[in-house]
């Protein structure tokens, strides 16, 4: 399937290394041998058809995937080179250098905006009001939501729009200062307009974090994201990799045959 | 302007068989409404018989005397005091226990170890209370060969467990998983998010669970009278002697061939309406407000 041995080959600045991995749920494979590499401080995307594994792939870079009954995997995932399915990892600590934002806003309904953006800290240890006063205003300006909520911070985290929380939910993600950020479709729930925002929002993040975008939507992969993952399935419905690359050559010079015919629009 | 309407057409026009449904539908909605006013009959003329009875029973003395050791007078201080108490305790036992079953059962328990649980403490609500209080009579009387309040008290929270398993379990299901995941995904340790997301979340609702149990163990008679027994004396804090409670009051006087001790009963009946009445309209103003959406 490969058509460039070199695809998925880590760099030097490669932030996680995906090796041999396949995911099951029970005798279930949902994930069948993919290998790519992601590179640190950049936007990759992964993309391609309903059901074809993406975001279960997504969830086994945090191992929030384990949740589910049944769920395991094989092969390996590297962060800065540590395999993350060691035994001796603790998935939990593991969840603060690798974060996620989900495809609905779920900011925590007895919350307000303040207590949203400090939950993991609060939640997870201890800090002083003034550094979480610090954490507040620098992780919702990161999160461009400071000017529209500063003067409302003990309102509830849910008064807010549909495209502020999903920003509330960035703010959260990045508060307790993670250096990879799992995004799984975060721009499907929300109206054109605050789509654009969040867009926006994930080229500054690239700045500081290593994002990974799963999208249904091929144009939003275009704009956002440095390098692009086609992942489609066969018959047995387990996801594979298809093409990895950069962005634009995914996009307009695709080495598959596959990909091609997904990003023109042929299927999928 | 005027529109020159088309006279209705054959295809559009009713037929027979749709005054004959139609003529159906009416009775049928008539049957049920007659079946809701026969439903709410009895529940309307026990609160008004209770009511009417109960109010003019009611008066300084029966809040605030003890029943006459020798017969007729007095009030139903020992009653009122006693279901505080024993109410008190058994909320004390059940809600730990309650609770901590509930959210295990439904964060942490196996599917089959989650039925079977489940199961049980439907099996368990549907116990006849009497029987509940057989069985602690057994375990907490005999021994020690006296009737005593603790006994009462356990017995209550017998019947209140059952009820605060379910209604937390059913809440937390409520619960959105991806409020879960979100805390999960934040490095939050799995007894912290059950805690502080999951709990805080549906804590609102538990709450109505609690007070519904409340409320059921205050009207409890049955067990009491295998348990508590009752008593003439006001009995603050002791209980490993007998206690009364008002439904135990209630029913001993109800049977005295002496008015004014039905009288009294008429009284307790209204004030256990009442509280039993507060802790309902406190539950619904609670569930309306709910948890923040």
């Amino acid at each position: 399937m490969t058509a460039d041995p070199t695809m998925g080959e880590p760099t030097a600045e490669s932030k996680l290394e995906i090796r041999d991995l396949d995911v099951y749920y029970g005798a279930f494979r949902a994930v069948r041998d993919v290998t790519m590499s992601v590179r640190a401080r950049s936007v990759t995307a992964i993309i391609g058809p309903s059901g074809c594994g993406k975001s279960t792939f997504l969830r086994a870079l945090n191992r929030l995937h384990e949740l589910t009954p049944g769920a395991r995997v094989e092969g390996s995932v590297l962060l800065d080179g540590a395999d993350i399915y060691d035994p001796a990892v603790d998935p939990v600590r593991l969840r603060r250098y690798v974060g996620m934002v989900f495809q609905r806003p779920n900011p925590f309904p007895t919350m307000s905006i303040y207590e949203n953006v400090v939950a993991g800290i609060r939640l997870a240890g201890r800090a002083s009001r003034n550094e979480l006063d610090e954490i507040v205003e620098r992780s919702l300006t990161r999160a461009a939501l400071w000017n529209e909520v500063k003067d409302k911070l003990n309102e509830p985290g849910t008064s807010l729009s549909g495209g502020q929380q999903q920003r509330l939910c960035i703010a959260r993600a990045i508060a307790v200062d993670p250096e990879v950020v799992l995004m799984d479709e975060p721009a499907s729930a929300l109206d054109p307009v605050a789509t654009l925002r969040i867009e926006e929002l994930i080229a500054e993040l690239r700045a500081n974090y290593t994002i990974v975008i799963v999208t249904h939507n091929m144009q939003q992969a275009g704009r956002v994201s440095d390098e692009t993952a086609f992942f489609t399935m066969n018959e047995d419905r387990a996801g594979y990799l298809v093409e990895f690359g950069p962005t634009r050559e995914i996009f307009t010079n695709p080495r598959e045959r596959l990909t091609e015919d997904y990003v023109s629009g042929r299927f999928g | 302007m005027a529109v020159v309407v088309a006279p209705v057409p054959e295809r559009l026009r009713r037929t027979r068989r749709w005054e004959r449904r139609y003529a159906i539908d009416r009775s049928m909605r008539t049957l049920a409404l007659a079946c809701t006013v026969l439903a709410v009959i009895p529940l309307v003329t026990i609160l008004a018989f209770v009511t009417i009875n109960g109010i003019t029973a009611l008066n300084i003395d029966l809040l605030t005397k003890p029943p006459k050791a020798t017969g007729v007078g007095g009030g139903a201080l020992a009653a009122i005091t006693g279901t505080i108490q024993m109410v008190s305790l058994a909320t004390l036992i059940a809600v730990p226990v309650g609770l901590l079953a509930g959210v295990y059962v439904s964060e942490f328990a196996g599917r089959r170890m989650a039925n079977v649980v489940r199961f049980s403490a439907d099996v368990l609500v549907g116990v006849p209370s009497i029987l509940v209080g057989v069985f602690v009579f057994t375990f907490l009387v005999l021994p020690f060969k006296q009737y005593n309040a603790f006994a009462g008290s356990v017995a209550l929270a017998v019947i209140m467990v059952p009820v605060i398993v379910r209604t937390t379990e059913e809440i937390l299901k409520l619960v959105p998983g991806d409020l879960r995941e979100a805390s999960l995904a934040l490095g939050v340790r799995r007894w912290r998010t059950v805690l502080s997301v999951a709990i805080r979340t549906g804590w609102p609702g538990i709450l109505t669970g609690i007070m519904l149990a409340v409320a059921r163990a205050a009207g409890e008679t049955a067990p009491l009278i295998m348990t508590a027994l009752g008593s003439r004396l006001v009995n603050i804090g002791d209980f490993s002697r007998p206690m009364s409670a008002l439904p135990l009051f209630i029913y001993e006087n109800a049977r005295q061939p002496y008015p004014a001790l039905n009288e009294q009963a008429w009284g307790a009946a209204f004030l256990l309406l009442l509280a039993v009445l507060i802790i309902n309209i406190l539950v619904r103003a609670r569930s309306l407000r709910g948890p923040r959406r």
